[in-house]
C-alpha cells in the first residue's frame, strides 16, 4: 500500500532557530497518525509545514506520491481540496463576519463548484456533524467552543478530502464534548476513509483515536510505533515520562510517576549528544554520543539507553 | 428600547455621550444645509443676477443698519453670508469627501496588500509612504498644482481646479490609511481564520477583501472621520493661500481669504462668520472621530 502522506527529513528554521531538525513519518490511507510532544516540541510546525503555512527549508513532503514542499500557492490550489486542516482555536479559525452557511460552503466556491446547491450542501454538512440546520445563519461569535469545532469539522469535510490535518482538535473543549468529537471523527474516518494527522498533548485522545503515533522532542521524533505498542511498551525514557504523567481514571492504579527535570533545552543551544540527556532519568556516559534513528519491528527509536 | 440600545453597544454609548450627540447634530445640520443649499439659500453666489451691490456690506441682523432679510449680513458684493457659507460648505464637503474616498481606496488597498504580502512589496510601499509623510501637505498640493499648470492647457485649467485640489489633498492623506490598514492586517494575518482561508486555497484578493477587510474596518472608520476633518481644513488652507479655488467659486477657505480684506475695516462678519462655521464643522467631525475611536477601542474607555 502506498502512503497518502510521506514526510521525509522535514526541516524548518526561523532564522537560526531550528524548529524542526528532520522529521520523517508516513501515513497510510485510512490511518490516523498522532503526533505527541510537550509545548514547543514543534508539533504544530510539523503540520503547518506540511500544509505550506510554515516554511520548510529542506526535506520532502509527498502527498499521494506528489512532492508538495515548496510549491507555490498557485500550484498548491488544486491539491487544497484533498488536504483539509482543522485549527487549534475553534472560534478563532472561523472568519468573524461570515455566517456558518458561507463558512462551510466556502470551499465549494473556491474550487469553482458553482453548480452545487449551497443551501442544501450547508444542511448536509451540518447534519454530518450533528448540528441543527438553523445554525447556518449564525455567526462564529454566537457559537460555543464545541459548536464552533463542529463547524470547523464540517468545513474540513466539505470537499471530502483525503487527508485531514488536525491541530489540537480537542483543545478548549470540556471532556464530554471531547468524547463526542472524537467519536464523530472516528465515525467519519470509518465512513469516508479519511486519513488524519492529529497533533495533541492529550494522551487519552491518542489512545482513543490513533493507529500510530510519534513522539516529538525538540523538533525530532524520538519514538514512533503503533499506539498499542507505545502505550504498552514505551522504550524511550521521554515517552515513559510522558505516559507516566498521564492521569489515570482508576484511583487504585499504581502509578510510577517520573518527574522530568528542568525545562526543555533552548533550540538556540541544542545539547550535544542525546538531546534529552540532561533531563533523562537513566542517562549515562554513553549518551554523550549522538543516538541514531533505529527501526525495529515497525517501532522506531532514537535512544542509546532504551528500557 | 433599553434592551435594543444595549444590544447595539455603540448606540448605547452614543446616547450617553452628550458631546457626541451635539457634534453629530451639528455635523448633520451642516451636511443637510450643504446638500440642500440650492433650495434653502436666499441667493446663488455663483449667479451675479441674484444679488445686488446695493445690498453690500450689510451687518448681521443684531447690529445697527442691518437688513432683516440677511440674517448674518452680506459681503462687499452684496452676497448673503448664509448663502455663501452654505454653498461654500457644499464645495468644501464635496472636495473633502472625494479626496477622502480616493485616499481611502488607495491607502487601504496598498496597506492591505503590504500587510498581506509583506517582504519587499511592503518595504517599497512603506518607504513611499515615509517620503510622502516627510512632505508637508501644502508642499504636495503646491507640487501637484504646479505640475497641473505646467502640463494642462490653460483653457481647461480653470475647469480642473477642483479635480487638482482634490487629488492634492488625497495624496497627502492616503498614508494614514495605508499605515493603519497595514498594521491591522499584520495582526489579522496571524489569526487562524486567515490561515484557514489561505489553506483552503482562496484567492489573495478574496482573503484580503472578504475576510480581512471587515475585521479592520473599525480603526479605518476612525481614520476616515478624523481625515475628513483634515481634508476640509487642508482645502480651506490651500484656498486661503490662494492655490485652491478662485473667488468666483468660493469654498469656506476662499470665503475666509476674502474676509481677511475686511478684518481691519470694521466689517468683521465677513471674516468671522465663515471662520466660526469652519471651526464648528471641523470640531464636530473630530469629536465624532474621537467617539468612534472610543467605541472601537474598549481599552480607552
Amino acid at each position: 500500500m502506498s502512503a497518502i502522506l510521506d514526510v521525509n527529513d522535514l526541516q524548518t528554521s526561523y532564522g537560526s532557530v531550528n524548529v524542526l531538525a528532520g522529521v520523517s513519518f508516513s501515513v497510510q490511507p485510512g490511518e490516523t497518525y498522532a503526533m505527541v510532544g510537550e509545548s514547543g516540541s514543534g508539533k504544530t510546525t510539523v503540520i503547518r509545514a506540511i500544509a505550506g503555512l510554515a516554511p520548510a527549508q529542506a526535506g520532502s513532503v509527498k502527498f499521494d506520491g506528489q512532492e508538495i514542499r515548496g510549491l507555490s500557492e498557485r500550484a498548491m490550489r488544486p491539491l487544497r481540496k484533498d488536504i483539509a486542516m482543522m485549527f487549534q482555536d475553534p472560534i478563532g479559525s472561523l472568519s468573524p463576519r461570515v455566517t456558518v452557511r458561507n463558512l462551510i460552503t466556502e470551499p465549494y466556491r473556491i474550487q469553482g463548484m458553482k453548480e452545487k446547491d449551497i443551501d442544501a450542501e450547508a444542511k448536509r454538512l451540518l447534519a454530518l456533524v450533528n448540528l441543527p440546520s438553523h445554525f447556518a445563519d449564525r455567526y462564529p461569535y454566537q457559537l460555543s467552543g464545541g459548536q464552533a469545532r463542529r463547524v470547523g469539522v464540517a468545513r474540513a469535510l466539505a470537499l471530502e478530502p483525503k487527508l485531514i490535518l488536525a491541530d489540537e482538535p480537542t483543545a478548549g473543549l470540556d471532556v464530554s464534548v471531547q468524547g463526542e468529537l472524537l467519536n464523530l471523527l472516528n465515525d467519519l474516518r470509518d465512513r469516508l476513509g479519511l486519513s488524519m494527522v492529529i497533533i495533541t498533548h492529550n494522551l487519552n485522545v491518542v489512545r482513543h483515536i490513533a493507529d500510530r503515533m510519534g513522539i516529538l522532542y525538540l523538533g525530532r521524533l524520538v519514538e514512533e510505533g503503533s499506539t498499542e505498542a507505545i502505550f504498552d511498551e514505551p522504550r524511550h525514557p521521554y515517552t515513559h515520562c510522558l505516559l507516566s504523567a498521564n492521569p489515570e481514571p482508576d484511583p487504585d492504579a499504581q502509578l510510577e510517576r517520573i518527574a522530568l527535570k528542568g525545562e526543555p533545552p533552548s533550540l538556540l543551544m541544542r545539547p550535544s549528544g542525546c538531546e534529552f540527556r540532561e533531563r533523562c532519568p537513566v542517562a549515562s556516559d554513553i549518551c554523550l554520543q549522538t543516538p541514531k534513528w533505529e527501526v525495529n519491528n515497525d517501532h522506531g527509536l532514537r535512544c542509546l539507553t532504551p528500557r | 428600547m433599553i434592551a435594543f440600545l444595549k444590544k447595539y453597544e455603540g448606540l448605547w454609548l452614543f446616547v450617553h455621550s452628550p458631546a457626541a450627540m451635539i457634534a453629530a447634530l451639528l455635523a448633520a445640520l451642516i451636511l443637510l444645509g450643504a446638500v440642500f443649499a440650492p433650495w434653502i439659500a436666499l441667493v446663488d453666489p455663483y449667479d451675479l443676477a441674484s444679488f445686488s451691490l446695493f445690498d453690500g456690506l450689510l451687518p448681521p441682523a443684531w447690529e445697527d443698519g442691518s437688513n432683516p432679510k440677511y440674517l448674518l449680513g452680506t459681503d462687499d458684493q452684496g452676497r448673503d453670508m448664509i448663502s455663501s457659507i452654505l454653498y461654500g460648505a457644499r464645495l468644501s464637503l464635496v472636495i473633502g469627501l472625494s479626496a477622502l474616498t480616493i485616499a481611502a481606496v488607495l491607502g487601504v488597498g496598498l496597506g492591505l496588500a503590504a500587510g498581506y504580502y509583506g517582504g519587499r512589496f511592503d518595504a517599497i510601499v512603506m518607504r513611499i509612504a515615509d517620503v510622502q509623510l516627510a512632505l508637508p501637505a501644502i508642499l504636495t498640493a503646491l507640487l501637484i498644482d504646479g505640475i497641473a499648470r505646467g502640463i494642462l492647457p490653460t483653457a481647461i485649467q480653470q475647469d480642473l481646479r477642483v479635480a487638482v485640489l482634490t487629488l492634492a489633498i488625497a495624496l497627502s492623506l492616503w498614508v494614514n490609511f495605508a499605515r493603519t490598514a497595514r498594521a491591522s492586517t499584520f495582526v489579522q494575518m496571524n489569526k487562524e481564520y486567515v490561515q484557514a482561508a489561505i489553506m483552503m486555497g482562496q484567492h489573495p484578493l478574496r482573503v484580503m477583501f472578504v475576510h480581512i477587510l471587515p475585521n479592520i474596518l473599525g480603526p479605518l472608520l476612525v481614520i476616515m472621520t478624523v481625515d475628513l476633518a483634515s481634508a476640509i481644513l487642508l482645502e480651506a488652507t490651500l484656498s486661503f493661500l490662494g492655490i485652491g479655488l478662485p473667488a468666483d467659486s468660493p469654498s469656506l477657505g476662499t470665503l475666509i481669504r476674502i474676509g481677511m480684506q475686511f478684518l481691519l475695516s470694521g466689517e468683521w462678519w465677513i471674516l468671522w462668520i465663515p471662520t466660526v462655521f469652519l471651526v464648528v464643522l471641523v470640531v464636530s467631525i473630530n469629536i465624532l472621530g474621537d467617539f468612534l475611536r472610543d467605541v472601537f477601542n474598549p481599552r480607552l474607555r
